[in-house]
């Protein structure tokens, strides 16, 4: 038992408890819930995206992947990282200026709300199941390690705090938690980056010097290695990292908090700065870890010989690298603060992805299709809370139904689904005044079949982990062919589409761009 | 008030000027980013070339570098759209509100 660690963690708890309070007593409309009534600062809004993105699959696992193999982490900390410009550039302002909640407003704006909202809304709890999944698991091994709590009751404890966030303070309770972890992992790694630096005497030469002296691939870890073995995958998987981030529907719906396109875009400048800045850290981090874990035998699992393989042996597994190297710098007390920190960054993220499942639910499906629109607010809002406790009990569920499975691929298959469901019907409906109902929805859904089956028969799946002999999809991310399918198909399916609803849709397109180019009309989100 | 602003003759100029950098601009990152993962499939020699007589080498100042730009781009569109943009287009939006 890490005393420290224990008593860190409740008190961040203890204050996001507190601040779940406080945001309670302020959401009365649904605008407060969904959106903290667009009350967000661009610069508040820029930390939470961050908060809300830097997940501990990040701060961990890339860390962890730098330690065992140098260069090859950097990959994923680029491709995570090159998704902000793009939705910069093509979604946030218009994001911002056509929607309300959710990101199905926009696509719903002029196309038909129902079979458009039924498509957002399975691409959303799809993406959510699956990153919810991922998260869950994680956030029960590592707990368990950290901790000592046994896995079920660590995944119940997440479960319950982030329906607790999300159903008594909505977006409000859920940012500013975001806030918090966004300062905490920024200001934990900072430190962790600066003591590696002053121990090279912020040499970087002399700190890869040593790691190359140690790492027993010696000068490979600086150059590329095994990540990337032939360019189909490396292309099919930097497609799905890039354009997966502007398909992610908790990360989408950030852009609704803040009150107009000006806000938007300085919250996405803010938050990839912090991203970026973060990806280095991982970085420095990584390679603070070979110089100052690999030769003390203390990390590892040693043979009956006293001898370890540094790769494979390390304790609780290589994403346990930053941990350990927090206690190298800075003993149990830190070590405490940074298992703290690592369970508050697993919370941020499982509060977005359950508050986006919830709206989902009720904005999209109860409100818009179920009551076709005339629901009340209230009852919205209470469906959205009943809707994020539903989620927080199949989550617990699922998590410890997949205790045992590698869940690794799911990230990946997230990012693959948003990428080639959302994204396209997204880009598609703000920037071609083509797009029609049945193309999106067609698209969408060849989008989110063929990545789902590719991803099912890909060699990570079907051989690794179903156990079959040959994989039926020789790459392993889907992307590349999934979001071509997804395009083409909302592309011809709406060049084919002669029905009197497609004019109407085509000849409704220029006054949805000249509201989605100039934001007339966006008073919407914060009237109340 | 939408008829008036499509009627404004500065509107679809402006609109289409801020169009064109978005897109270069994705184009850039695109360009760049995809640049990195190929020469990281076809040329991870060129890229695991130490530079002068240190350890580091190119591969990790182009990530580094790669990352630094996407957030360089962000910032130069943010500023661009923030002012230039952003006043044309109060300014339209006024004048279909008069």
């Amino acid at each position: 038992m890490n005393i420290p660690a224990v008593v860190m963690f409740l008190m961040f708890v203890a204050v996001t408890l507190v601040i779940t309070r406080w945001a309670a007593g302020r959401v009365r409309s649904a605008s407060d819930f969904y959106a903290a009534g667009g009350g967000i600062t661009g610069t508040q809004n820029g930390l939470a995206i961050a908060g809300d993105y830097m997940s501990a699959a990040s701060f961990l696992g890339i860390s962890g992947l730098v330690f065992a193999s140098g260069f090859d982490g950097i990959l994923y900390s680029v491709g995570f990282l090159v998704g902000w410009p793009i939705v910069l550039f093509l979604i946030a302002e218009r994001l911002r200026n056509l929607g309300r909640y959710t990101f199905a407003d926009v696509v719903a704006y002029r196309l038909e709300a129902g079979p458009i909202r039924t498509l957002s809304a399975i691409g959303t709890l799809t993406v959510v199941a699956f990153y919810l999944i991922a998260q869950m698991v994680g956030a029960g091994k590592l707990i368990e390690l950290l901790f000592g709590l046994p896995y079920l009751y660590a995944v119940m404890t997440v479960g319950a705090l982030m329906v607790t966030y999300v159903a008594t303070g909505g977006m409000v309770a859920t940012t500013w938690v975001q806030i918090i972890k966004a300062c905490l992992l920024l200001g934990g790694a900072t430190f962790m980056a600066f003591m590696v630096l002053a121990s090279f005497g912020f040499s970087l030469n002399a700190m890869f010097r040593a790691a190359t002296d140690i790492h027993p691939d010696g000068l490979a870890i600086l150059s590329p290695g095994k990540l990337v073995s032939d360019p189909i995958s490396a292309i099919s998987l930097g497609l799905a990292l890039m354009f997966g981030t502007a398909g992610l529907p908790h990360i989408l719906m950030r852009f609704f908090t803040v009150k107009d396109a000006k806000a938007a875009r300085k919250s996405v400048f803010y938050a990839t700065g912090l991203i970026g800045y973060f990806y280095i850290l991982t970085f420095i981090i990584g390679f603070g870890a070979i110089t100052l874990l690999m030769s003390d035998p203390a990390y590892f699992r040693a043979g009956p010989d006293g001898a370890y393989d540094p790769l494979t042996a390390m304790i609780g597994g290589t994403n346990m690298a930053a941990v350990h190297l927090s206690n190298a710098i800075g003993g149990s007390l830190f070590l405490g603060f940074i298992s703290a920190v690592a369970f508050a960054t697993i919370l941020a993220v499982v509060a977005g992805l359950t508050l986006a499942g919830a709206s989902a639910i009720s904005h999209d499906l109860y409100a818009s299709i179920f009551a076709k629109g005339r629901s009340s607010e209230a009852t919205e809002v209470r469906i959205s809370r009943i809707s994020a406790v539903a989620i927080g009990i199949v989550a617990i569920f699922l998590g410890y139904v997949f205790e045992n499975q590698n869940v690794a691929f799911m990230v990946g298959l997230a990012f693959a689904i948003a990428a080639s469901c959302n994204f396209p019907v997204l880009l598609m409906s703000i920037v071609w005044g083509g797009t029609t109902t049945r193309g999106a929805v067609v698209g969408g859904f060849l989008g989110l079949v063929s990545a789902v089956t590719m991803v099912l028969l890909s060699p990570a799946v079907w051989v690794n982990t179903f156990g079959f002999p040959k994989a039926l999809f020789p790459y392993d991310s889907p992307a590349l062919f999934s979001m071509t399918i997804a395009f083409l198909g909302i592309y011809i399916v709406s060049k084919l589409d002669r029905s009197a609803r497609a004019e109407r849709e085509r000849a409704a397109f220029e006054d949805q761009f000249v509201r989605s180019e100039t934001g007339i009309g966006i008073g919407a989100a914060s009237s109340h | 008030m939408i008829e008036k602003v499509k009627r404004d003759p500065e509107f679809y100029p402006v609109v289409r000027r801020r169009a064109r950098l978005a897109w270069v601009l994705s184009a850039m990152t695109l360009a760049v980013y995809f640049g990195f993962i190929l020469l990281v499939a076809f040329a991870p020699g060129l890229l695991g070339r130490p530079i002068g007589d240190g350890t580091m080498t190119i591969g990790i100042v182009a990530g580094v570098g790669t990352i630094i730009l996407a957030v360089a781009l962000t910032g130069f569109y943010v500023r661009r759209a923030n002012s230039d943009f952003d006043a044309k287009i109060d300014g339209i939006v006024a004048r279909a509100a008069s």
